[in-house]
């Protein structure tokens, strides 16, 4: 088993195929789109490939050390930052290629018309504990 | 096997520990070790007197674990000429608990945490997925917080309001993992409510029950937030209003006006309108003035202008709302409700869209992206 962040973007990523801003959407196709996250989640959990899935504020706080007995420092947020992320979903899966399909069923979810969003999701595999057996 | 008897003796029988000379933190081992032998052992036969059996278990695993101490050599000696348990039951015991566990001294996570294993009853396991942390955090936690709170003595009344506090934080916290929070915190509020005459907690029972019997209906099947005005009032539970207005209705006779016993009124005055247009709006600005007076909270202020949006028009509930600072949680959510109701559609848009941008959470933000949608689809683009 491996385990995999899917990440997802609020800006950074390549622009989605149907790319409408979700207030454009109308309600039916917003619940549309929330039922069928929900749904694939809980199917990964039946299969016993779901770990976590949660979702960011769009704004947040850089922060950094700023030297003994001072405050921290703390900038932002900035509006024009490049990449923002907008949430993420752990999986553990037995192979890359389950992670891609996987993710490609996830950047499938519905969006305005009802059509697949296509939206890019990052997927990045966790750097795991070395294993017993090396050779 | 009766887990709601178990869970209610819980208090009781961890403060008979402590009142015989148990330290607070090793009597709350004893009491968990104890509830898990009596899952064990009850179903074959339950004791004829329960609370005595778990003081009789609990003290007995208290007595092990501090022989098998040998640092404790000397208070073992003292525990052993203490008499042997019989029949317990001090209300005032529990009381003590309550005020224990929500200590000043306890961050309001830790007091929570505490608060659920020492008077509830749940298990670390229980308390780690209804919070949703690992494990071995929440265990963490609240062995720092029974380490806080280890000096205190349990012989001076505390203050209810703290008590209150926790329980109230409890309530909201709402429902995840198989602990129901809400029905927990409505079953510590009401055996608060037995063991102490108070007004406000009853003030704050009557305000949990009147908001849980709207429970089935504040979601859609699908999950997403159904907002009061459009709740289908059918599926409200019409025995929990009942007794929340009964139970509010005793506090207030009282005359001693808390924060909790206005805020349930506001609940009282809904849960009283068969019909989201027959709501007494008049009538609930006017306890929202009074809440404005007993906590001149912003986030009072804030409910207020809504009241006075449905009271006297959405134009005088945007000059009640001018005043207030826009950086308030959910400010621009209220802005964009008054600005639909006052017919600026574009602008009502425009705040859902803000609104949702700022929303503290996943069902709201939902919620009102559906709210700016179904605006920008009513106009021609």
């Amino acid at each position: 088993m491996a385990k995999y962040l899917l990440l997802k973007h609020y800006r950074g990523a390549p622009a989605s195929v149907n790319d409408v801003p979700m207030a454009e959407w109308t309600p039916e196709e917003i619940s549309a789109h929330v039922r069928y996250m929900n749904e694939f989640a809980a199917r990964l959990e039946k299969t016993g490939e779901f770990v976590d899935s949660q979702a960011l504020a769009p704004e947040g706080t850089f922060v950094r050390y700023d030297g003994e007995g001072r405050p921290p420092v703390t900038d932002g947020p900035f509006a024009e930052t490049k990449d923002v992320i907008a949430g993420w979903m752990v999986i553990d899966v037995d192979s890359y290629e389950r992670a891609v399909e996987l993710a490609g069923e996830l950047s499938a979810a519905p969006g305005a018309g009802g059509r697949p969003i296509h939206e890019w999701l990052e997927l990045r595999p966790f750097l795991g504990a070395h294993p017993t057996v090396t050779e | 096997m009766d887990e709601a008897l178990l869970r209610s003796l819980t208090p009781g029988v961890l403060a008979a520990l402590v009142r015989r000379g148990a330290d607070f933190a090793a009597a709350e081992d004893a009491v968990q070790d104890a509830l898990v032998e009596a899952v064990r052992v009850w179903p074959g036969e339950r004791p004829r007197d329960p609370k005595g059996w778990l003081i009789t278990v609990a003290w007995r695993r208290f007595l092990d674990a501090t022989r098998s101490d040998a640092a404790r050599r000397r208070r073992e000696d003292r525990v052993e000429v203490e008499p042997a348990p019989g029949p317990a039951s001090a209300t005032d015991d529990t009381l003590q608990l309550y005020f224990l566990c929500a200590h000043p001294s306890l961050t309001p996570s830790s007091a929570v945490a505490l608060t659920l294993r020492a008077v509830g009853g749940l298990t670390t396991r229980q308390i780690a997925q209804a919070y949703l942390v690992p494990e071995a955090t929440m265990a963490q936690r609240i062995s720092r917080a029974k380490r806080t709170v280890s000096g205190v003595r349990l012989d001076r009344a505390g203050d209810v309001a703290t008590v209150l506090r926790v329980l109230y934080l409890v309530f909201n916290e709402g429902y995840s993992g198989d602990v129901d929070l809400a029905a927990e915190a409505i079953r510590l509020t009401r055996q608060l409510a037995a063991a102490i005459d108070h007004p406000e907690v009853a003030g704050l029972l009557a305000l949990m029950l009147l908001h849980h019997a709207r429970r089935a209906a504040r979601t859609a099947p699908d999950g997403s937030l159904v907002p009061l005005a459009e709740q289908d009032r059918t599926k409200w539970d019409t025995r929990a209003i009942a007794e929340g207005v009964h139970v509010l209705q005793l506090a207030l006779a009282r005359d001693r006006l808390g924060e909790y016993q206005a805020q349930a009124a506001v609940a009282a005055l809904h849960a009283d309108a068969l019909t989201a247009d027959e709501t007494d709006w008049v009538q609930i600005v006017e306890w929202y003035d009074e809440l404005v007076r007993l906590t001149d909270s912003p986030v009072v202020r804030l409910n207020r202008a809504v009241a006075v949006g449905e009271a006297d028009g959405p134009r005088a509930g945007l000059a009640a709302l001018a005043p207030l600072d826009p950086a308030l949680p959910r400010h621009t959510a209220v802005a964009a409700y008054l600005h639909e109701r006052a017919g600026d559609l574009a602008t009502a848009a425009r705040l859902y869209a803000e609104a949702a941008h700022r929303a503290p959470n996943l069902a709201e933000r939902a919620h009102l992206t559906g709210r700016a949608a179904r605006l920008n689809a009513r106009r021609p683009r």
